[in-house]
């Protein structure tokens, strides 16, 4: 049984991560338009995509 | 659509908002985004731009966020690039209720995502503690399993139990009751009773039930929030007329300012196009006034210097220079706002049928459990802990878990359906209200109607005459030509027009001087009357009229619908602005018996009130602003997509399409919905009536309890499939 005082910590520890995968994914604003992502998936994108001017940082938004 | 060159300041400068680091952000609710293409031809434009930092098209809410460095006035050049591509925006101010909303619904979903965590892992406990005894596993073992789910549990509900725990609280604080005073109560309880059984080393804990029990609910409150938000998003941000900026004269010089900011003697410069804010005295200037917004009128009036002009009346073919006599408060379309605010009290009184439930259902469990405690206690003489855990199963097995779900999942449900029909419902609320419905009101222009003139005389037209006739339409906004110009196909020829505000337009052509207008400025002769058409008149030096005819037709379904409310037994009322022949016209062809025209908005609203007061329960039909306040004081209103924003903000519910088809679906799907929503109460009465008595009489273990409870739920949540089926 002394499994256990292994495994336990460890599935939380897994259900954690998922956590923390989940809120990062919330503040980065992947749930703030999710009827553009389908719509974005249809638009060509350049083969030399010119350089991104600088990474915006959504504040607030 | 705002005539640039007449006007030289900003309408987007004032809400520019400039960070510490010096960069510029705005925000624009764009119109007319339909497609990925629409998002790349905006995004790609906005990038060429080299000052631009970073544009980006949110598509579900229509918002596009712009970053820029350099000059604020930049501002004005990316309006203009919107323009140039043909999307109307408006800006808005960052601290608006949409804003609000969005804030809530990503804490819902962070509430979720913890409960979602919380329910997974506990589970992961649970199902040991279920599946075998401590005879098995050991009292220790057992006890160590309670700590861990006491471990996941408590912060969990603390944390994501908070939408539920504040909205009870902010219920109790005002001496009500909601549905989320007994969930609270629930999960309050339910884990205060583990705690206790942990501490005390007991056979059970339901630290996994409450658990669960939340997650779901957190479910349903995030697709709650979604229904409503998608119906809601755009028009939220395009309640464009009393927000904005207007450009006014101070000491000759013009400069910007918000309209809300315009106060008594203020001089307004009034473009082509533009809405007037305030009311006011046309000081210069001669032009055509749209008054339809306000009054119902379906033609234009001519106004010149000295007449006085409301709020909400379209400019439509030259500049004018207005002195404001009121604030925009104070003004028409402020009335109306104030109107529409009084008929909204009056709708907030309505109580939801899951708060009436509530209300009555929470002090009832709550005493029972007492009861059954108590009773335990001092009549069966057992040990208090055993009489409390009695107490309890009673609280978990009444559980307002099915309750609570009864009615938001078909709500959920049903606005989903109708989402897809493109039906979007404001709020579930408006299908319990819709099953109660006895009588409609209808308004004419834009509703039974398409609200555009269609031209109906086509074929007397000679080719040559309808070619001039159009080439002149092109360059006027008033809706007839416009209508001509629609009615138009081929080429145009190249005329240089003057418009004559009030009369028509006229050109020389060929050393000839074509005219087209109103019939006593274009020609002497006498022509024919047609009193139900709306006319424009074309001629070549005055010889030889040709009369245009046209006719707001009738939305093309509009006569089966209106045979089919009939048939269903509910009352139809057609109420207009417009005038009475015209509105008798359109009755007689739609077959409405009551009609009523040349009404202002203030005699539709007192209509309405005396049919409440009479105990009829109204839903309106309506597009125009002098219907808003109607619509926001019907039990239930509809407003075509079409309508203006004004109009879409007040209603209830907003159809897309040009048919009125969907009237019929909406009170399908309402009545269908309650139908289910009164089937699931059934069912959990039902249930209740069955386990709380053996709850009560001992026979029922908390493990067995909780799995009812599930199963309770369940079966609600199937049912309201049901609704998809209508």
């Amino acid at each position: 049984m002394n499994i256990l005082l292994f495994m336990i910590p460890l599935a939380l520890c897994l259900g954690l991560l998922g956590l923390a995968a989940f809120i990062w994914s919330l503040k980065s604003g992947q749930y703030d338009d999710l009827d553009g992502a389908a719509q974005r998936i249809l638009i060509e994108e350049p083969d030399n995509p010119p350089e991104e001017k600088y990474p915006p940082h959504p504040k607030n938004d | 659509m705002t005539d640039r060159s007449t006007q030289t300041l900003s309408k987007v400068i004032p809400y520019v908002h400039t960070d510490d680091h010096g960069l510029h952000h705005l925000a624009l609710a764009v119109e007319g985004v339909h497609c990925a293409g629409c998002i790349q031809k905006i995004e790609t434009a906005l990038h060429k731009e080299t000052y631009i930092q970073h544009a980006r098209l949110n598509f579900s809410t229509r918002r596009l966020n712009i970053t820029w460095k350099g000059l604020p006035q930049s501002a004005d050049q990316i309006y203009d690039i919107l323009s140039a591509l043909g999307y109307k925006s408006i800006p808005f101010d960052s601290l608006s209720v949409a804003r609000h909303n969005e804030k809530e619904a990503k804490f819902l979903l962070l509430c979720l995502g913890v409960a979602g965590f919380a329910a997974g892992n506990i589970m992961l406990v649970s199902f040991a503690l279920w599946t075998t005894d401590a005879a098995t596993m050991g009292v220790a073992m057992r006890d160590f399993l309670h700590w861990i789910s006491a471990l996941i549990a408590i912060p969990a509900i603390t944390f994501a139990g908070r939408p539920f725990f504040n909205s009870a609280w902010q219920a109790l604080k005002s001496r009500r009751t909601n549905m989320d005073v007994p969930i609270s109560v629930g999960l309050i309880l339910t884990t205060s009773m583990s705690l206790f059984e942990l501490v005390t080393h007991g056979e059970h804990t339901y630290f996994d039930s409450a658990v669960m029990l939340m997650f779901f609910l957190l479910i349903g409150r995030y697709l709650d929030y979604l229904a409503r938000a998608s119906a809601r998003s755009a028009a939220d941000d395009l309640l464009g007329m009393m927000s904005g900026t207007v450009t006014v004269l101070v000491d000759n010089q013009p400069q910007t300012i918000l309209i809300r900011d315009i106060q008594e003697n203020h001089v307004l410069l009034i473009a082509a196009g533009e809405y007037i804010p305030a009311d006011g005295i046309i000081m210069a200037g001669a032009s055509e006034m749209d008054t339809s917004l306000v009054t119902g009128e379906s033609l234009p009036c001519a106004m010149s210097s000295g007449d006085s002009v409301a709020s909400g009346y379209l400019n439509l073919s030259a500049p004018l220079t207005i002195r404001a006599l009121r604030s925009p408060e104070d003004s028409q379309i402020g009335n109306m706002i104030r109107l529409m605010e009084k008929a909204e009290q009056s709708q907030a009184r309505y109580v939801r049928i899951a708060d009436k439930v509530a209300r009555l259902y929470t002090p009832v469990v709550h005493f029972l459990a007492l009861l059954a405690f108590l009773g335990w206690l001092g009549v069966g003489h057992i040990p208090w802990q055993d009489a409390l855990l009695i107490g309890a199963t009673v609280l978990i097995i009444t559980c307002p878990c099915a309750l609570a779900l009864a009615v938001p999942v078909v709500q959920v449900l049903a606005v989903g359906t109708l989402m897809k029909r493109g039906i979007m419902v404001r709020s579930g609320d408006v299908l319990e209200k819709l099953d109660h419905i006895d009588t409609i009101i209808m308004d004419k222009t834009g509703t039974l109607t398409q609200g555009a003139p269609v031209l109906i005389n086509h074929y007397d037209i000679p080719p040559d005459i309808f070619r001039l006739a159009a080439s002149l339409a092109a360059h006027s906004r008033h809706p007839l030509s416009q209508a001509l110009l629609r009615a138009y196909s081929g080429d145009l020829v190249e005329l240089s027009v003057d418009e004559d505000p009030g009369h028509g337009l006229r050109a020389s052509f060929n050393d000839s001087d074509l005219r087209l207008g109103r019939r006593s400025w274009v020609t002497k002769q006498i022509l024919p009357e047609h009193p139900d058409s709306m006319e424009i008149v074309f001629s070549i030096d005055g010889n030889n009229p040709v009369i245009f005819l046209f006719r707001d037709s009738l939305r093309e379904d509009a006569n089966t619908v209106i045979a089919t409310l009939k048939d269903k037994g509910y009352r139809l009322i057609l109420l207009s602005g417009d005038r009475p022949d015209i509105v008798k016209t359109i009755a007689r062809a739609v077959g409405i018996e009551e009609y009523e025209g040349n009404l202002s908005p203030a005699d539709k609203y007192k209509k309405l009130e005396s049919l409440q007061q009479q105990g009829h329960k109204v839903m309106m039909v309506g597009d125009g602003i002098n219907d808003a306040p109607v619509l926001a004081g019907a039990e239930v209103s509809v407003s075509p997509a079409s309508g203006i924003d004004i109009a879409r903000n007040a209603a209830s519910v907003v159809f897309n399409g040009s048919r009125l088809q969907p009237l019929i679906t909406l009170i399908h799907t309402g009545r269908r919905s309650q139908a289910i929503v009164r089937q699931n109460f059934l069912m959990t009465i039902i249930y209740n009536l069955i386990a709380i008595p053996l709850a009560l009489a001992g026979y029922v273990t908390p493990l067995i309890a909780a799995v009812a409870m599930s199963v309770s739920s369940l079966a609600v949540t199937i049912n309201a499939f049901r609704v998809r089926g209508a």
